[in-house]
């Protein structure tokens, strides 16, 4: 019997597009669903003469995520031509980093079960253009649009520090966080903004050898769920190919495979390995980028808390479950809303389940943010000290809070205007006690007889109370004072 | 003569990448041109540069940089205007079999 034992190596290359308004070199509008090669110039169509200008908030955004990612910022960094053979880049080349990227030598840290975190070194940083769009429908022909066609993207290379499926979607999600957080990417998934490129191998131990197997790249996954199905099937699909050919890394036989989103499978795309001559040199038409001290640390000064650190600061700080300290980073304002609300003075606990029960409802169906409901987080924090304090219910202060995100008032007053104060006043409420008791006195008895009744006549009398002062009576302030005088 | 800087096999291999379909006459005429000029260059590795940076660009300037401003773009009209072939709002090239997937 062979004994065979492997571990899954993975290495991610992630694209991820750019806040910026406009295009990597021109001037060209950024625009989502736009009417085809409207946002086009003599740039984008690599027309003789005209000449490439690079965008600063590209560049800057660039350097503030190399930062993040804890990489070297490049005092020195240039551009390459990188040959490119398909009509939606109709310059022959892509403009991008060869030898000299922005950022390199990183890491990133990301969550893993059980509320650690793991390292995952990051190889390089650099900035690029993106291809327009090839669209092949029916006929002899494909159609070309070349809006997209300039967009700055960043690629994001890691080492191959990855060795499952969940790490390889741990880190995507993470670093969408971090874009995010950054105000650098919109990251928007449907949108295109983050596209995946995992290298995967296996490390396989058989019979007291080692073994590596041919390292695949997936090409151009768009959601984190086909990249977490796509290293899960390739490890599999390797491990069965090696133990069928027995099949190993060479130099040269790397291989490229898609993704069918419906099969779910990885399909093997037919390429010429010629392809991979890329042939870089130096662009001409663009000067070097000179980063100095000055610029770096004015670029640097607009890094914020990150979400992983916000995060464990929830948990550590103001003891939620690192669940929902998750949920409230998962983006900048939330988390920022959450904090200050319990800065003013909310209980963390009560602010989180406002948001995480009932804002975050809201603002899915408003297509808004929590922060963008129109609530202040002080109001917020009012809110949660009258619910901690008994003067409204926790079930009042829900309504309270769905009708502050219309009216914009402050919570006391909304409380008063819906009649949800509660009295907590036991002068005032034993006297109602009084009243039902010499009203029902069959239940009274059945409350004292300690049987089987005793808890029905028990909620009997308390829904009396209840109906008298309108809901408003606190429960546990009357619960007490039923209790006191059933004893007697 | 001494040896060719550059063989047939590179030729077609560089015809290939460039998309250039050469005549077996044309090949190795380039062959032989291509070499003379290669070894024309080849004079400049008599300099010492031992001790001089590499030249990243020839204009002693850095950092060209434009803000973040939109530009007025030429429009679907103007942009497809000199196009060899197309349809009302893309230009159409010969069928693309497989496609580059990213890069």
């Amino acid at each position: 019997m062979t004994n065979i034992d492997y571990k899954i190596i993975v290495g991610l290359e992630i694209h991820v597009q750019m806040a910026a308004k406009t295009k990597m070199f021109c001037g060209c509008e950024l625009a989502f669903a736009a009417e085809p090669n409207s946002k086009v110039c003599p740039v984008c169509l690599g027309l003789p003469g005209a000449l490439p200008v690079m965008n600063r908030k590209a560049v800057e955004f660039a350097i503030l995520t190399a930062t993040a990612l804890n990489c070297k910022v490049a005092e020195f960094t240039k551009w390459d031509r990188k040959s490119y053979y398909y009509p939606d880049l109709p310059k022959n080349y892509q403009i991008s980093q060869y030898d000299l990227p922005i950022g390199s030598n990183g890491f990133i840290e990301i969550p893993v079960p059980g509320g650690a975190t793991k390292k995952i070194r990051i190889r390089r940083v650099h900035l690029e253009e993106d291809a327009g769009k090839n669209i092949h429908t029916a006929g002899p022909f494909s159609q070309v649009d070349l809006n997209r066609a300039g967009t700055p993207l960043m690629e994001i290379v890691t080492e191959p520090d990855l060795n499952n499926a969940e790490e390889v979607k741990s880190l995507a999600i993470e670093l969408q966080r971090i874009v995010r957080f950054l105000g650098v990417s919109e990251a928007d998934m449907q949108k295109g903004h983050m596209r995946f490129e995992p290298n995967v191998n296996l490390h396989i131990k058989k019979d007291n050898n080692e073994y590596k197997t041919p390292i695949t790249e997936v090409k151009n996954l768009n959601s984190f769920k086909a990249l977490e199905k796509s290293v899960a099937f390739e490890a599999r699909r390797q491990l069965d190919n090696f133990l069928e050919t027995g099949e190993c890394l060479q130099s040269g036989n790397k291989k490229t495979f898609g993704w069918d989103d419906i099969k779910e499978v990885t399909v093997l795309q037919r390429e010429k390995e010629e392809a991979h001559d890329y042939r870089y040199f130096p662009d001409p038409d663009l000067v070097p980028v000179v980063v100095n001290e000055k610029w770096l640390s004015q670029i640097n000064s607009r890094i914020c808390e990150l979400p992983l650190g916000m995060q464990k600061r929830f948990v550590s700080d103001y003891s939620l479950s690192d669940y929902d300290a998750g949920v409230l980073t998962s983006d900048k304002a939330t988390a920022d809303f959450f904090d200050s609300s319990v800065k003013a003075g909310g209980d963390a606990k009560r602010i989180c389940n406002f948001i995480t029960q009932t804002g975050l409802k809201i603002a899915n169906e408003k297509g808004c943010s929590v922060a963008e409901l129109g609530v202040e987080p002080d109001r917020l924090a009012e809110l949660a000290k009258m619910a901690d304090s008994g003067q409204v219910s926790a079930t009042a202060a829900v309504t309270i809070f769905v009708e502050m995100t219309q009216s914009k008032e402050q919570p006391g007053r909304i409380a008063e205007k819906l009649n949800l104060i509660q009295k907590s006043d036991a002068g005032e409420l034993e006297k109602i006690v009084d009243e039902v008791i010499a009203a029902n006195p069959q239940a009274v008895e059945d409350a004292k007889s300690g049987d089987k009744k005793s808890k029905k006549a028990h909620g009997f009398l308390m829904g009396q109370v209840m109906q008298k002062t309108k809901g408003t009576a606190n429960p546990q302030v009357v619960a007490k004072i039923l209790a006191s005088k059933l004893k007697i | 003569m001494a040896q060719k800087k550059i063989d047939i096999k590179q030729v077609r291999q560089v015809a290939k990448l460039a998309r250039l379909d050469l005549s077996e006459a044309e090949i190795s005429q380039f062959t032989g041109q291509l070499s003379a000029i290669l070894e024309y260059v080849e004079k400049l590795n008599q300099l010492d540069t031992a001790n001089i940076e590499p030249l990243a660009h020839c204009l002693p300037i850095n950092n060209c940089l434009r803000e973040d401003n939109v530009k007025q773009s030429l429009g679907t009209e103007k942009t497809l205007e000199n196009a060899p072939d197309k349809d009302e709002k893309f230009f159409l090239v010969p069928k693309i079999l497989e496609d580059s997937g990213g890069f």
